[in-house]
This record gives C-alpha cells, structure tokens and sequence, in this order.
C-alpha cells in the first residue's frame, strides 16, 4: 500500500525496473498534487427529539450513547476517480499532451496495434505509453523494443485502470510538451468503461475474431468510447464476422461513435486512424487555446 | 466485475463520514444503485459482508435503492424512462436514447450509534 495516499494494490514499473514499486521516496513528494474531495457532508442527524433525549437521560444512560443517527452523505461513489480524472486532464492539457484510452477484450491486438503506430507515428511525435495489466511488464517491454517510453502499471486484482494510478504515472514519466499518450487499459470489456482517466479519448480495439455481437453484448463500452477499431481484418476471409452488423449494432449503444476498419500486422488501414488521431489532436489543441 | 473495489470506496467512505461524525458503529449503510450503473446488485451484496469486517461497517444492515434511469430521445425530445441501453423511446419508439439519469452508485445515508 501506497505510504502517502493510501493507494492499494497497483505498482508501478518503470523503464529501468521491470517489477519495481515507484510508491517510495520519488513519489512520496508529489503527495500534495493529489485532488481532494472538499464536498462537505450535512449532519441531519436530528432523528430523535427531544423527549428521546430526556427519555436517555432518565434511564441514566451516558449522554450521546446509544444515540442512533441519521447522516445523510448522497456522495458517488466514483466522485474521487472523477477528481482525480479532472485533475489528470489538467495537467495533461497544460502541457498539450494528447491522450487516448485504449480498451477491449483481452487478446483484441491493443499492443499490436499501438507497436505498430508508434513505430509509423515516432518521427513525428513523441509518445509515450502507459501500459495497464495484472501482472508482469511484457506490455511495456514491447512497446520499447517499438520506440516510445513505456510505464507497466500492476493493477494485481484490479480489473481495470483507474485516474489515481494514472496520475502516478503521468508524474512518473514526466511527459514531453505537445506529445502523444496512449494508455493501453487492462484487457476487460466491462469495468473500464466506468473510470474516467482523464484520457481525451476512448478508443474500443475489436478483433473480428471475437465476434461481430460484442457491441450488443457489452454496450456500455461502446458507449463510453468516441472511436471503434475493428482489428484484424486480415482474417476476415476465415471468420464469420460481418463487419456492417458490428458497426451498426455499436451505432445503436452510441450514434456518435466512430469506426475504422484495420490491420496492425498488415498495416491495411492503419493510415486512417492516424489521421484521425492528428485531426483529433490538432482539434484539442485549439481547443485550450481558446 | 469491480464490485469489490467499489465496496471498498464505499465502506471507506461510509467509515469516514461515521468516524468524523464520532460515531461508534455504523448501523445500516443505504446506497443507490442506477440501473445503468454497471453494478450488480447481489454481487454487491456479497462484497459487503467481507469488506465491512473489521470496519465501523461490521454488522451493518446494508441496503440497495434500486433507482430507475431515464434517457432523453432525439427523435421527439421525451425523457423517458429506460432499462437497457438498447431501449427505445416509450412515447414515440425512437432509439437510441442518450441516458440522463440512473447510472450512478452513490452512497445515500448512514445510520449511525
């Protein structure tokens, strides 16, 4: 457990430790950047009148003993990984970093797909990646070998990413001016659509050999994502996957997603979605200039 | 899935609330549920029991308001209520609906000794 926060569970990995915990002395200093919550509670825990109170009194009870109480607190439950979210997106808009959250299933190609990019992309931009996983680096190794810098985070048990360990990433990598974030989620159609990271962007990554239901099965992803990759299209001779059913079953969870059809391994594809990264990029950054 | 992880926030937060509140148990923790929260209510339910131990929460009664979700149609302009994501607008059949309410967990009240 994280010594300053509290944080549980995620460890970090940096580039010069495979297994390594950053929760130490590095990262104990940036403690005070965390957000907190200052919403304040209301006591309304007038629940008993007076005549309960002398009714205590007289049966020789300690005063405030016993005493049962209403507070009432009407807090979300995710309002601290949205503050913490809130607070990623600043610091990430200060320096004009453009960040995009990768997801999807497990096996889908995210890492493929975001070597491949960073190997087509790297002249041109500087990017770093923020890789999320159970266990070991193997994400992040990967990504090096591509050319960008790379932090593993641990989630151990965690199933998903949330804003707080991506913000102790984002002071660990301590990220270039105008450059490029991916973070690549752990492999999970279902929980990660509920944490903001403070990302620009969600991009959902399917595979078709996954199946072209997905979208029906797990709309809420779909929902929460501005772009869909429908990944591997090299194989679509070999599986029974319908790629006008898929885009129009994920439509119908969001009509403002966009899709694009690719192959990270033969690159068929792949020139669309940079552009529409650099389109998307541009358009953020006139954006915090206004 | 991260029903435990949510229950850990939640109990952390109830534990909070109740400590600055001087309180010396916690006797029932009410939370909402919207139907399109992403969480499932008995395995909520199930997360608890185990996370609450050796909490102010041990004990407690814990129980779900189970709230409705409402979603605003494009086709007519309605709030109407939904389900599902995939439902349709009741007033004129218009889908899909952009959601306006009904997809958060919140801890609502506690009551506390």
């Amino acid at each position: 457990m994280c010594a300053t926060c509290g944080c549980g569970g995620a460890t970090l990995a940096t580039d010069h430790s495979q297994e390594g915990h950053a929760h130490g002395a590095q990262a104990a200093y940036r403690h005070h950047d965390h957000p907190h919550d200052h919403d304040h509670v209301h006591d309304h825990d007038h629940a008993h009148g007076e005549a309960d109170r002398d009714a205590h009194l007289a049966h020789v009870h300690a005063p405030h003993l016993n005493q049962e109480r209403i507070l009432r607190i009407e807090r979300d439950i995710l309002s601290k990984n949205d503050a913490y979210a809130r607070a990623n997106r600043a610091r990430l808009a200060q320096k004009g970093v453009f960040a995009l959250n990768f997801v999807s299933s497990p096996g889908s190609g995210k890492t493929s797909l975001l070597a491949r990019a960073i190997a087509d992309l790297k002249d041109r931009h500087a990017i770093a990646v923020i890789e999320g996983d159970q266990q070991t680096s193997l994400d992040a190794e990967r990504i090096r070998a591509a050319g960008a810098r790379a932090l593993q985070i641990n989630t151990g048990k965690g199933c998903h990413l949330d804003a707080h360990m991506v913000g102790h990433a984002i002071d660990e990598l301590a990220l270039e001016e105008n450059s490029l974030l991916f973070i690549e989620n752990v492999g999970n159609l279902v929980c990660p659509a509920a944490f903001d990271l403070g990302e620009a962007h969600k991009v959902v990554v399917l595979s078709v050999t996954e199946g072209d239901d997905k979208p029906m099965k797990y709309p809420d992803m779909f929902a929460a994502a501005d772009l869909m990759l429908i990944n591997k299209v090299d194989l679509l001779p070999h599986v029974d996957f319908r790629v006008e059913a898929c885009t129009a079953a994920a439509f119908s969870a969001n009509p403002h997603l966009q899709a694009l059809s690719l192959s990270a391994l033969t690159g068929e594809g792949m020139f669309a979605f940079y552009a529409w990264i650099e389109a998307r990029a541009a358009l953020a950054a006139a954006e915090s200039r206004r | 899935m991260h029903e435990l992880s949510l229950m850990e926030s939640l109990i952390e937060l109830a534990e909070a609330e109740a400590r600055a509140h001087h309180a010396e148990r916690i006797r029932i923790v009410r939370v909402e549920v919207g139907a399109l929260a992403l969480i499932d209510s008995e395995a909520l339910r199930f997360c608890f029991d185990a996370v609450a131990e050796e909490t102010l929460a041990r004990g407690a009664q814990f129980e779900i308001v189970e709230t409705e979700a409402a979603g605003w149609c494009g086709r007519c302009g309605a709030e109407t209520p939904m389900t599902t994501r995939f439902e349709p607008c009741r007033r004129c059949g218009g889908a899909p609906l952009t959601p306006t309410r009904g997809d958060a967990l919140r801890l609502l009240e506690l009551e506390i000794e």
